[in-house]
């Protein structure tokens, strides 16, 4: 018998990949293209969704050779996406109206503000389980069809489509289907997060025509056959990158949770079938749905800047030639010396939410270092999360006992231990280091019957290291104090124009 | 060959001089011609072994030189770039992985992958170890990353003290690509390594697996093909990504 396998399209904001995964979820081969960003203003992100469309056109016969398998012996496909980021086409043509504009992009910062002020604000926040804030797509669809002469008038005749980047893949993928999965839809602000049904009221208020939204399904679910790149293969799976690492560290237990660092960090917390509203300031999401099933939901703690922090410390001011070498840097000193940075670059988010917050380094001395200043670098990593792990413990009630972590920055011994020395629990990482990918691939993988059940999945998942906590209890709270006044610091820095 | 005599030579006369020198005074010293002895420098500057002045073009010793003797990769870059490789050479082995790279005479553990069976293991990068008496470290050995201590301390009755069978178990391992500890450091363990070679295919560091003898090694005591490949395998591709040529 020929053996088979399962593929994962991971569309992520700097590149995509094709990964094929055999049955124990171990990586045969991967493909890889990186795709253009565009920056016309500051502030503003665009990519291509055609150039992404015709990168995974190329990627999957290409990680298909380098895995010496045919399409025949794929099981399945399954999308993890980068996600809110939000592009529009052309239902007649398929061709892109304009650029996609990148969750980064900070152009609705107005419109933010002028919303949250208009009438039922308040209402479209509760049903959506998020803040309003320039992250998410609703704000930006509202902001193109304002800003493209005669494109709402397009979109109410049905003749534009809106979708995010696993919509617009799955169209191109089968030629015209238009769905989008729920873990995506609910970071769209147009979602009831309870009925997993597209808002009226939310639509109403950010101006958007009901006929331009694709239909939402389970994330976990046959959406079709693929007519190209993988032709006659079963899409069997659709998720947000985050929900997709969730899934590929298997948290399928409330109370299992994940932080996964990459240019930010995005800590997920499986809260069970029951939706838990975000006292704390974090986010109500979808973490994942099973066809027939009801929905699991997750408290999300979104970081914006954490791995960039470390690009910013190398890029701009030239004090490292590469990331890793942060680590080396900041050994060259026992402690931070009384230095403390908060890359409040693009505001705060989770789980503070302030859009005017900017930047600081503070408790210089003329004792400090350039490896203080690498030490700050980690540590605001470590304190970040912190901040995102207390937040979950008092929203959830739940008290995190270990912290599973995937992503790049997990190669960096001393950022690990610091997390675990400051969240006072171990931090483990598993024998995977491609999550995302991996929870695509699981997810699709279990929709055709590849992998039987969560618990087949859960026996892939093995630990390849664990940082066990070491701080001084004095050390921690005394830092941690430092820390949260360093915060303030951020506070209130762009004042209204 | 004479190109390398000519490197020497502006390699010795920048070290003798006061200050940096121009491409005429180079040239004219050495009685070449200034296009030959501009090529020489631009090479000399890629590998790092000279810099040029921005504002004046004048040439001076490069910090590589100067740090001739250190590791010239950097130990997280090295565990980063090899992470990718290291996590499948464990599943596919089903033991604990290991980096090395020489540090203060010895192998210093620049990376560790628990054996993924999920029992309690305790993560010991930054990790001292012998050379003489791990197969880490006689890879770095075999390929004169390392010189070996002035005596060789017995572990078990199996290390080797003599400097003559070190020799032997050296050359072996030159000859094989890869190397082998069998109870030389803990009774009832074994291990397997190969080397991570950098640019220019010099070794930086070695790459293996470790666990039980029985587990590792046939009943004549002979490490599994099947276990050697996967190391190997592993090596061969950290060294790609590290940008060595093929080996």
């Amino acid at each position: 018998m020929t053996e088979r396998f399962v593929v994962a399209i991971d569309q992520g904001t700097t590149s995509t990949r094709c990964i094929v995964f055999d049955r124990h979820g171990q990586l045969v081969s991967l493909a890889q293209q990186e795709h253009k960003q565009h920056f016309p203003r500051p502030g503003w992100v665009e990519h291509d969704a055609g150039e992404i469309w015709r990168n995974v056109e190329r990627l999957a016969p290409l990680a298909l050779q380098r895995a010496g398998i045919t399409t025949g012996q794929v099981s399945a496909v399954g999308i993890a996406n980068q996600r809110e980021t939000t592009v529009l086409w052309d239902r007649r043509t398929g061709v892109p109206v304009g650029r996609a504009v990148v969750w980064q992009d900070t152009r609705t910062d107005g419109l933010v503000n002028t919303l949250a002020h208009a009438p039922g604000a308040a209402e479209v926040q509760e049903r959506s389980g998020l803040p309003l804030a320039t992250y998410f797509s609703g704000p930006r669809l509202n902001w193109i069809l304002d800003h493209t002469p005669g494109l709402r008038d397009r979109a109410e005749r049905g003749e534009v489509l809106f979708g995010t980047m696993e919509t617009w893949l799955i169209w191109n993928l089968t030629g015209g289907l238009h769905v989008t999965d729920v873990t995506n839809a609910s970071r769209t602000m147009l979602l009831d997060v309870r009925t997993l049904r597209w808002s009226p009221q939310a639509c109403e208020f950010f101006g958007v025509p009901m006929a331009m939204l694709p239909e939402v399904r389970p994330s976990v679910a046959v959406f079709g056959r693929a007519r190209s790149a993988f032709p006659g293969v079963r899409i069997g799976a659709a998720l947000g990158d985050q929900q997709a690492a969730l899934f590929g560290q298997t948290c399928f237990t409330p109370g299992e949770a994940k932080c996964t660092y990459g240019t930010g960090s995005f800590l997920l917390l499986h809260t069970g079938p029951e939706l838990i509203r975000s006292t704390h300031g974090l986010l109500t999401t979808v973490a994942y749905q099973l066809a027939g099933e009801p929905a699991q939901y997750a408290l999300e703690g979104s970081i914006a800047i954490t791995g960039s922090l470390v690009q910013w410390f190398r890029d701009q001011l030239e004090l490292i030639s590469s990331a890793p070498e942060i680590e080396t840097l900041a050994r060259t000193v026992a402690d931070n010396g009384g230095c403390y940075i908060v890359p409040a670059f693009s505001g705060l988010y989770a789980p503070h939410w302030r859009s005017e917050a900017r930047g600081v380094i503070v408790g210089l001395t003329s004792y400090i270092t350039k490896g203080h200043l690498a030490r700050a670098v980690l540590e605001a990593t470590a304190w970040q999360t912190r901040e995102v792990v207390d937040a979950m413990n008092a929203n959830s009630g739940l008290t995190l006992t270990t912290l599973k972590v995937d992503g790049g920055m997990t190669a960096d011994n001393l950022l690990m231990q610091s997390v675990a020395d400051v969240l006072d629990v171990p931090v483990v990482r598993p024998l995977a280091s491609e999550t995302v990918s991996l929870g695509a691939a699981y997810a699709a993988g279990l929709a055709v019957g590849y992998w039987s059940d969560l618990e087949d999945l859960r026996r892939n998942w093995h630990r390849a290291a664990q940082w066990m906590p070491a701080m001084e209890p004095a050390v921690r709270d005394r830092e941690y104090g430092n820390w949260r006044r360093a915060v303030e610091r951020t506070f209130d820095w762009i004042t209204p124009a | 060959m004479q190109s390398i005599e000519r490197a020497a030579a502006i390699l010795r006369m920048l070290a003798g001089g006061t200050g940096r020198l121009g491409l005429g005074e180079i040239a004219a010293s050495l009685d070449l011609a200034k296009g030959t002895t501009h090529g020489i420098l631009r090479t000399l500057r890629h590998v790092g072994f000279v810099e040029q002045d921005r504002v004046s073009g004048r040439y001076q010793l490069g910090a590589a030189v100067l740090h001739l003797g250190d590791s010239h990769l950097d130990v997280n870059e090295l565990r980063s770039r090899s992470i990718n490789w290291a996590d499948p050479l464990a599943a596919r082995s089903g033991e604990a992985v290991r980096i090395g790279t020489v540090r203060q005479g010895r192998a210093l553990v620049v990376h560790h992958v628990f054996r993924p069976d999920d029992t309690f293991q305790t993560l010991d990068t930054g990790t001292l170890l012998p050379l003489h008496a791990t197969a880490l470290g006689k890879v770095l050995l075999a390929y004169r990353a390392a010189e070996p201590p002035a005596e060789l301390e017995a572990f078990t009755r199996r290390t080797v003290v003599s400097r003559r069978e070190l020799a032997t178990a050296l050359d072996r391992v030159r000859t094989a690509g890869w190397g082998t500890e069998i109870e030389e450091l803990t009774l009832g363990e074994a291990a397997i390594a190969a080397p991570i070679r950098g640019y220019g295919g010099l070794v930086v560091g070695a790459i293996g697996i470790s666990g039980p003898v029985e587990r590792l090694c046939d009943t004549r005591y002979r490490p599994h093909p099947r276990l050697v490949g996967h190391v190997r395998d592993a090596a061969r591709a950290v060294s790609a990504d590290l940008g060595a040529a093929r080996h």
